[in-house]
């Protein structure tokens, strides 16, 4: 193994870590004997983290309602000076890019972003899905390091391999200046009923076809009866009639359910990327040319607004 | 007030895309505006409007062969606009590009930086973030909603769970999501007068900045290209009003009813 040792940003959520956080961990232990966590605030991982891999976890501790970027590239760039791993992996999320953002610039070190692989081949080798995912572009680095790599969600199976808890070591921010100024003052939780987008094994999407965002209630009611989540194509994103928190995409996120039914999308390269690892597709749209339906094991041409009700009254009447 | 807002002239993302002999997206044909710039653009020109006084300058790297995006920002009112342009500055990475934005932004000296969350051909995601950090100033990402007062920043920043309310002091840089704003369409009289507006065209020798961009400054390359394996077509129906039907038997097949 070429390899000496890697560092993994696992990102505290709900008192646990997010599972990308896990993930990586997890495909870190197989690519490096020597693997390490960093993370922040208050809880206590040290268990979760040796139990996926890690022997060593860095913990930057509470930001005092700091937004992290700042303090953790900082923390971590203090540590990289002490000693530097082979490579830095992060999480793609609000978060873990701006961390990765920041380190890159604060160590003037390049960053690898969009990576859904990652192997040893002397060296780091990632690989990104480029046009819609109809290609794979693997790329290295190749300078001194640590780089950075950003990696995408479901990229890895998170395995835990039974490992001791991590000996946690203490990492100090230090002086951020100007950088360190943003501060969060109050968190709304929005109300969400039924499983996380990510991790539904049903996802039922709306796109343009719907024709107003009025009808989007479908999409939610469709996703309900079948208890999945709503997500959306970029282009009702961009339109407002949907949050980007719904949004499935190059843009938005990666979902691997068991099914993903597509309403009213036609299929564009930055929607495919981030749904065509489902294990079915279904695509209900007018367009037979639809580029869609290319990939969709069932494929529906006729209109949203009349297929998408129809399956709600089939659902329903099941239901009862 | 100040701002800057950091756009990018993309190939046509509805246009067949491919990639050069050095792996580089193949730009040749016509740029336009990235769609996802329109919206940092409308939301500099409102809180412009609401602050009384100031101007939107639009920053931009990359062929100047074609300023039709760069024209579009002017026309939909922005004030004037810099586009570091340079043969040297192809293959240049995220943080080449913070490097050169950075260098070029300096000499706005602004209140406030925004971006796109990312740009919809390369989609690295890092720039605004690593110009933040070479700026030495605060970022929000993913903003919902911007306000300023005095020279506090007010934003509503996405998370997974909903959003936070985040705070920081001017200047700043701050990435906004799409679909938070409407970006007008350019008036006859706004594209008339981006003709005559400014648009400052620097090299890298401009900026001193020649051994940070291009190839060897981003210290990584492609190592191939492959096919993806494709994912194959199933079944398709037209439907004849049993679409939903047929529907219910698949998920039922799948085991999902």
């Amino acid at each position: 193994m070429s390899l000496n040792s890697l560092w993994v940003v696992v990102e505290p959520a709900n008192g646990s870590l997010t599972t990308t956080s896990l993930e990586l961990l997890s495909h870190a232990r197989t690519l490096c004997a020597t693997v390490a966590a960093v993370t922040w605030g208050a809880g206590e991982h040290a268990a979760q983290v040796g139990e996926y891999g890690a022997s060593t976890l860095y913990s930057v501790g509470d930001l005092a309602g700091a937004l992290p970027g700042a303090p953790v590239a900082a923390a971590i760039a203090a540590l990289v000076v002490a000693g530097a791993p082979d490579a830095i992996l992060v999480p793609t999320s609000y978060d873990g890019r701006d961390i990765a953002a920041r380190l890159s610039a604060r160590l003037d070190r390049p960053v690898l972003t969009n990576v859904t692989g990652l192997a040893d081949e002397d060296g780091l080798v990632s690989e990104h899905q480029i046009f819609g995912g109809t290609q794979v572009a693997r790329a290295r680095f190749t300078g001194e390091g640590p780089g950075i790599v950003v990696v995408r969600a479901k990229s890895f199976a998170a395995e835990p391999t039974g490992g001791a808890a991590a000996t946690v070591v203490a990492a100090a921010v230090g002086a951020l200046g100007a950088t360190g100024t943003a501060r969060i003052t109050a968190t709304h939780v929005e109300e969400r009923q039924g499983p996380k987008l990510e991790e539904a094994p049903v996802v039922v999407s709306g796109g343009r076809g719907l024709g107003d965002a009025a009808r989007y209630a479908l999409v939610e009611e469709a996703a309900r009866l079948l208890n999945g989540a709503a997500g959306a194509s970029r282009a009702i994103v961009d339109a407002g009639w949907v949050p980007y928190s719904h949004q499935v995409g190059q843009t938005g996120k990666t979902v691997k359910p068991t099914v993903y039914i597509a309403c009213g999308i036609s299929g564009a390269t930055q929607h495919m990327v981030g749904m065509k690892g489902s294990k079915n597709i279904v695509a209900i749209n007018k367009d037979p040319d639809a580029p869609i339906f290319q990939i969709a094991d069932l494929g529906i041409v006729g209109d949203v607004n009349t297929v998408l009700p129809s399956l709600i009254e089939a659902l329903k009447s099941r239901a009862s | 007030m100040n701002v800057v807002v950091c756009v990018k002239q993309i190939p046509d993302p509805a246009a067949p895309q491919s990639l050069d002999a050095s792996y580089n997206l193949n730009r040749s044909g016509k740029l336009i505006l990235d769609e996802a710039d329109t919206y940092g653009v409308e939301m500099a020109l409102q809180l412009v409007d609401k602050a009384g006084g100031g101007e939107v300058t639009v920053v931009s790297m990359g062929s100047a062969s074609d300023l039709a995006g760069l024209r579009n920002a002017l026309a939909m009112g922005a004030a004037k606009a810099i586009i570091v342009s340079d043969d040297a500055l192809r293959g240049t990475d995220a943080l080449g590009t913070a490097k050169v934005l950075a260098a070029a932004i300096r000499r706005v000296n602004p209140d406030l930086v925004l971006a796109a969350t990312e740009s919809s051909d390369g989609y690295t995601g890092t720039t605004p973030v690593q110009l933040a950090e070479l700026l030495d100033m605060p970022s929000i990402t993913f903003a919902k909603s911007v306000t300023v007062t005095g020279d506090t920043l007010s934003v509503a920043r996405q998370t997974e769970a909903g959003y936070d309310e985040v705070t920081a002091p001017l200047p700043a840089v701050v990435t906004v999501t799409a679909g938070v704003v409407e970006p007008r369409y350019a008036s006859f009289k706004g594209i008339m007068a981006a003709k005559s507006k400014p648009v400052d065209i620097l090299s890298v020798a401009d900026l001193g900045l020649a051994d940070q961009v291009g190839p060897a400054g981003a210290r990584q390359a492609i190592v191939d290209v492959v096919t993806a394996e494709a994912r194959q077509a199933g079944e398709k129906y037209v439907d004849d009003g049993d679409g939903a039907t047929k529907i219910v038997a698949f998920l039922e097949s799948i085991k999902v009813l």
